[in-house]
């Protein structure tokens, strides 16, 4: 295991390299600078732009200012970016990513919930009419054309019904005179979720151990609820509900679309694979033992099948950002999709490269961790 | 006996086997009321493409009978330059005279849907087939090779997997004029050089240790023979699989691109959409009040793309006996 994890380490790593200068070399290659914008405008005299060449660092030849990137990289020095001037870009892709995250760890967790419980009823339900019309409102979603569903959205639930914000991350009105950032409250939300995902887990370990299925669910809700009890009196008691509310009701259409959109990819995997499943001996065994039916389609056949579910999982939450720049444009988001956008028709270069290497970086770890996962949950796997 | 079987040419032969295969073939997809109802979204979608010269010509002998001159100057049918004169106001909602309405600059959004259709198509197709002859010739290859040529592309894929293929074109659309085919071609090498020679690769090993492949060997045949004769006929149906699905991709990728304004094509589904959502239709109440604007061009991308994906999948029930039933 060891072994197998040192050598996919220095694979990753060599792999990063190549794919940080593939990726400056590509953005070095886009025609026109950031500097462009300057030439139009004639209170900018020849020295001023001279000299502007020089502190934006155009006036090295490209090589030199590759190796001078790839030497601020080894110490996760992204550079400075060009259109939020100062500003690292470390700096603006820390601000973003939580808000990002966010969205689509929540998103992807509901719809694996949702994928994972319908199909496993569906496979189950083979070729019956639950089957036909899950698979067939399943792929719909998964191949609709994403601003459409968007639109459609937006217009159901913030216009007609009028119960959601349309777009946006916060009501500014409603922020106009309070002492602290949003983004301070966000945080604040994420490790709240954070901490509730945490406890839902070590709740849902803890239980296990009972003897009783009525034990095991009283202290399930019992505590969830007491739980969701304690924050929500946390959060009036600090008198930051309102704002903490505005974010939330900002959240839920977004999310709401982005699970819609993706529930038919975990549904599929799960279907398939459990149909795979289905077909074991195993499963004829405990038909024949007299199980009931849901006992045997939920503890025999859903567990064994769960294993590329989880994988899966690890491996789209990778793709978070690339996914986002559709949803975050739509919704008006400010995550990284919507930077990287602004960073495109702005010509900001090293927030571009830094967002695609950050992406990159993303997507290694999380193909590493599911290796690792997969290699933990099926014993027969071993490196 | 023996003598009448060789008379029979063998052309004649493979055609009967090729027909046996096909009716089988069919009969198991027929069971398939999905897949089915994907073929028929096709086949509508074809016809309605292949229709568009004749609804400018039943429109004009309809609508513009008396006004010849008008016609030839307005050309009010056409998909880019048309303009209706004679409605007082752009966008009009839907009538007899412009079936969807118009779009924003007096377009009729009917025949700007109709004109995309094939073009819609060949950029699927395209990019699809240049997916899966990459993939099935670099899996083939890498799977019968090994070594050197196998890390080389597996190392390839993975970098080419790293990139968000989203974000990545439009990045190339800052430097490459993306007209229609370069983009089918650019998503096409994308996928190709990408996750769809994992798969092929490890389809092809499954092959490659059959006993055939080492009698091919023993009897002399060359390296490419054997890939292309008797690996490569073996991947196939799963490579025509992932061929449909890819479909769906390319055509989703164009409308995404087309919809934020990044790709040089002239008229395409997503264009209407983005015409809409740049002259300021799609914000707030507007969405509702002109639902014609972004519904019907919608509506045909998502038809489209769910008809290739769900053909996709009865094909794969078909090629992969795991997922057949009992």
């Amino acid at each position: 295991m060891l072994k197998f994890l040192g050598k996919r380490v220095f694979q990753i790593v060599i792999l990063l390299f190549i794919y940080v200068t593939i990726v400056f070399w590509l953005l070095e290659a886009m025609p026109g600078s950031f500097l462009d914008k300057y030439l139009m405008n004639p209170k900018i005299t020849p020295e001023i732009r001279e000299n502007l060449k020089r502190q934006f660092g155009f006036d090295k030849p490209v090589f030199t200012r590759y190796l001078y990137y790839m030497k601020n990289f080894l110490v996760l020095d992204l550079g400075v970016s060009f259109s939020y001037f100062p500003r690292k870009v470390t700096s603006i892709i820390s601000e973003r990513l939580p808000r990002t995250v966010f969205l689509f760890v929540t998103s992807t967790l509901v719809s694996y919930a949702f994928g994972y419980n319908l199909g496993k009823r569906s496979a189950w339900k083979r070729g019956k009419i639950v089957d036909q019309l899950t698979t067939f409102t399943g792929i719909v979603f998964w191949t609709i054309f994403l601003p459409l569903l968007a639109i459609f959205n937006i217009w159901l639930f913030g216009v007609i019904l009028g119960i959601l914000p349309l777009n946006q991350f916060i009501e500014p009105n409603l922020w106009r005179h309070v002492s602290f950032s949003a983004q301070d409250v966000f945080l604040k939300l994420l490790l709240n979720a954070f901490v509730f995902l945490v406890v839902f887990l070590a709740v849902l370990i803890i239980s296990k151990n009972f003897k009783t299925l009525i034990a095991k669910r009283t202290l399930l809700y019992s505590t969830l609820i007491s739980f969701v009890f304690v924050s929500i009196l946390t959060w009036i008691l600090s008198g930051r509900a309102v704002y903490a509310w505005d974010i939330i009701r900002h959240m839920v259409l977004p999310v709401f679309t982005l699970t819609l959109y993706s529930f038919a990819g975990s549904m599929l995997v799960m279907r398939d694979t459990m149909l795979d499943v289905i077909r074991e001996d195993y499963i004829t065994t405990a038909k024949a033992k007299g199980l009931p039916d849901k006992v045997v389609r939920d503890k025999h056949a859903a567990r064994n099948a769960l294993l590329p579910l989880m994988t899966n999982f690890v491996i789209s939450l990778g793709f978070t950002i690339g996914g986002g720049i559709i949803t975050e444009t739509m919704f008006s988001w400010p995550g990284l999709g919507r930077a990287y956008l602004e960073a495109l028709s702005q010509q900001d270069t090293p927030l571009l490269i830094g967002l695609l290497v950050f992406t990159g970086i993303f997507v290694l770890i999380a193909h590493l961790v599911a290796d690792v996962l997969y290699a933990f949950l099926d014993p027969r796997i071993r490196y | 006996m023996i003598e009448a079987a060789i008379k029979e040419p063998i052309w004649k032969i493979r055609l009967k086997l090729w027909l046996r295969s096909f009716r089988t073939g069919w009969e198991l997809f027929r069971e398939r009321r999905l897949a089915v109802f994907g073929l028929g979204v096709i086949i509508f979608f074809a016809v309605f493409g292949l229709l568009y010269p004749l609804y400018p010509t039943v429109m004009k002998n309809i609508f513009w009978k008396d006004d010849p001159f008008g016609y030839a100057t307005f050309a009010p049918y056409d998909p880019i330059i048309g303009f209706d004169p004679d409605i007082m106001s752009h966008p009009s909602p839907p009538s007899l005279r412009h079936p969807l309405g118009t779009d924003p600059l007096g377009r009729d959004i009917l025949s700007m849907i109709m004109y995309s259709t094939p073009r819609e198509f060949v950029l699927g197709i395209t990019a699809a087939l240049i997916t899966v002859v990459i993939g099935t010739i670099i899996g083939a290859s890498c799977a019968y090779y090994g070594g050197v040529i196998d890390t080389f592309f597996m190392r390839l894929a993975d970098i080419v997997m790293l990139f968000p293929s989203l974000a990545l074109l439009m990045v190339l659309s800052a430097f490459i004029d993306l007209t229609l085919f370069r983009l089918a071609v650019i998503i096409g090498m994308l996928s190709g050089f990408g996750s769809i020679t994992l798969v092929l690769k490890a389809q092809a090993l499954t092959v490659k240790v059959r006993p055939f492949i080492e009698a091919a060997k023993s009897t002399g045949a060359s390296d490419a023979y054997i890939i292309f004769k008797h690996i490569i006929p073996n991947i196939l149906p799963l490579s025509f699989l992932y061929m449909m699905l890819n479909v769906t991709g390319a055509i989703f990728t164009e409308a995404t691109l087309s919809f934020l304004g990044l790709a040089n094509i002239r008229m395409s589904w997503g264009v209407v959409i983005q015409m809409a959502e740049s002259s300021g239709y799609l914000m707030g109440a507007s969405i509702g009040t002109y639902w014609w604007l972004w519904l019907p061009a919608g509506a045909c991308i998502t038809l489209l793309c769910s008809a290739f994906y769900f053909l996709g999948r009865g094909l794969e029930e078909i090629v992969n006996p795991r997922l057949r039933k009992r």
